[in-house]
């Protein structure tokens, strides 16, 4: 593919060789004929937005009525809101505790499917079924488990296990709304961990095992010492994503938390997380310019935490 | 070495043993929820609960589709499905064969901008979004809700895709440019055709975002023959007194292409779930 550039070029003859901008027009036109159509949709309905709702969240947007610039007053009405310190404290929770089970029981999964099994890939799409299901269906299924007078958790901590000795509303309780959802969470995503998993423990030697093993490893010696040093960038790659997805929940905190309480905030604001937050103030309080705000704020830390994360990462490489 | 060999079936069996008891763990739900959809109304929140229903019945099944709005909301997710993946796919095939084969000035600009915009939080795009579609009169429309599914993965498509066609030979292309063909005639007649696979990792990908959507399409629907599955299933569970074997009827209705589709094409499934899944 003969590409000439701009800058003319030196041939043996001393003959200095131009591409005329015709024939480079008629060069790069059907290129950026393939291009228009997607590039298009995408400024217009991608860029554009995100230019605009930066802009808009400098001003005080108004459904009716002048709009006016405001500076940065809805990014200091963020940091001095104590119900979006309160939505930021519960999603780092959230994304702690979701984010921690889907690694542990990810690579647990992984470490079991790994080896020769019976009905191994049966198991595969066993534990990738939730992955695949809408987070609509699967919350709806755990408020069925959760319910609070006669669901299937209730049966079984309280008359089979003896656990707790009374019927707990799981979702409409403060104390365990919050951890109910983050369980879904974690039930959801284990497959795809594992899957991620599974992919990384294909690039860890075999021969390192056995050798291991003939020298008198015991399997935990042979996990920490073989297996894992192969592992770290697949655990890095899983930390910064399942962080991203952690501060991503909306739709199972939105579905759970109106169907056991009727509102978004769910039981004494306890299920309020920094997305329903901002969706709130966006589309039920109609404070779009506030809601722009939040969201640029919760992009920021998601990738404040996704830097820190990776930083955290290559130290832990060198040591 | 005999004992090395048992102790290797032992470790099997014994994980064998964990990952059944894992997988008993994590298809519970399903179960339990594929048992309630065959119960009728008085047996779905029984204790202890029961696995195999005592009284079988298809009526929430036939409730589900019979109500004339169900079926509705699923012709409405089919048709939404349908155009933003059409729309979606074609444009990132065009896309991505651009970037992968030709160089031309703004290219390393336009697919960072690209990139950059995949990584973005959801909701940062959904609020002007919503504007611009207050704007342009897209509220309450199922255009409204094909355009935006259609943008949703274009940039990961687009990256997908493009990485699908770097590593076609150049060969491929060189007698066609002796032909003299220009780059539709390479997209349309080489590279199109030889990225099937490709092309249906993607589609996949692209149909379950669009046919499990619900934050895009609950912001702009008010209108009830509009709604989508998710939408219409949710709105099972919210009625008076919730008929839970008719919500998980429904929910099993959505759930049958998807997993009709997941067993047919289980490698395109798992091979793009190492570039998406961070949506909650």
């Amino acid at each position: 593919m003969l590409n000439l550039g701009r800058r003319p070029h030196p041939t043996t003859t001393g003959v200095v060789l131009v591409e005329p901008w015709s024939s480079r027009l008629r060069r790069l036109l059907p290129i950026y004929g393939l291009l228009l159509p997607g590039m298009l949709l995408f400024a217009a309905w991608a860029l554009f937005p995100i230019i605009q709702s930066f802009v808009m969240s400098f001003t005080d947007w108004k459904l009716r009525g002048e709009t006016s610039f405001v500076g940065l007053d809805n990014y200091v009405r963020a940091l001095n809101d104590p119900l979006f310190w309160r939505a930021l404290t519960a999603t780092v929770g959230y994304t702690l505790v979701t984010v921690a089970g889907q690694m542990v029981l990810g690579l647990g999964a992984a470490l079991l499917l790994n080896e020769k099994i019976h009905g191994r890939s049966v198991f595969r799409l066993i534990y990738y079924l939730p992955v695949i299901t809408s987070w609509v269906i699967v919350s709806l299924i755990f408020v069925w488990l959760y319910n609070g007078q006669t669901g299937v958790l209730n049966w079984l901590l309280n008359d089979v296990l003896g656990i707790i000795d009374k019927n707990v509303a799981w979702l409409a309780e403060p104390a365990t709304a919050l951890w109910a959802i983050a369980i879904l969470g974690i039930w959801k995503g284990i497959g795809w961990t594992m899957v991620v998993y599974l992919a990384g423990l294909q690039g860890v030697p075999h021969e390192l095992h056995e050798a291991a093993a003939i020298d008198g490893a015991s399997t935990w010696q042979r996990f920490r010492n073989v297996t894992v040093p192969f592992l770290r960038t697949t655990t890095t790659f899983l930390l910064i994503v399942l962080t991203i997805g952690g501060f991503s929940a909306f739709i199972s905190i939105f579905v759970m938390s109106t169907a056991a309480v009727g509102t978004l905030g769910g039981p004494l604001n306890s299920t309020e997380v920094v997305l329903t937050y901002t969706w709130k103030q966006a589309f039920q309080e109609i404070d779009l310019a506030y809601g722009a705000a939040l969201s640029f704020m919760v992009a920021a830390a998601v990738a404040a935490i996704s830097i820190v994360e990776f930083r955290f990462a290559r130290q832990q490489e060198r040591t | 070495m005999i004992g090395n060999f048992r102790r290797l079936r032992l470790q099997r069996w014994i994980s064998f043993s964990l990952a059944l008891a894992f997988g008993l763990l994590m298809i519970a739900p399903f179960a339990l929820m594929v048992s309630t959809a065959f119960k009728p109304h008085a047996y779905v929140l029984e204790i202890p609960p029961q696995l195999i229903p005592e009284a079988p019945t298809l009526d929430n099944f036939v409730r589900a589709w019979g109500s004339g709005d169900f079926a509705r909301y699923f012709v409405n997710s089919v048709v939404v499905t349908v155009s933003s993946t059409a729309i979606s796919v074609a444009l990132s095939a065009m896309l991505g064969f651009a970037f992968a084969r030709y160089r031309f000035p703004g290219s390393r600009v336009l697919f960072a901008v690209l990139l950059f915009t995949m990584m973005v939080p959801g909701m940062l795009l959904l609020i002007p979004q919503f504007m611009l579609a207050r704007d342009l009169g897209l509220l309450n429309s199922l255009w409204g809700l094909i355009v935006v599914y259609a943008v949703m993965n274009l940039g990961l498509n687009t990256f997908l895709l493009r990485g699908f066609y770097s590593a076609m030979p150049q060969a491929l292309f060189d007698s066609a440019a002796v032909d003299g063909a220009g780059p539709w005639r390479a997209f349309r007649s080489i590279a199109l055709p030889l990225s099937k696979p490709g092309l249906a990792t993607v589609t996949i990908f692209s149909w379950l975002a669009a046919w499990d959507e619900f934050t895009w399409a609950i912001t702009i629907l008010a209108d009830r023959e509009l709604y989508t599955l998710p939408i219409g299933i949710r709105m099972l569970q919210r009625a008076q007194s919730t008929e839970w074997g008719l919500v998980f009827a429904a929910s099993l209705i959505a759930l049958a292409p998807v997993l009709v589709l997941f067993i047919a094409l289980q490698r395109q499934f798992v091979s793009g779930a190492f570039v998406g899944a961070t949506k909650g």
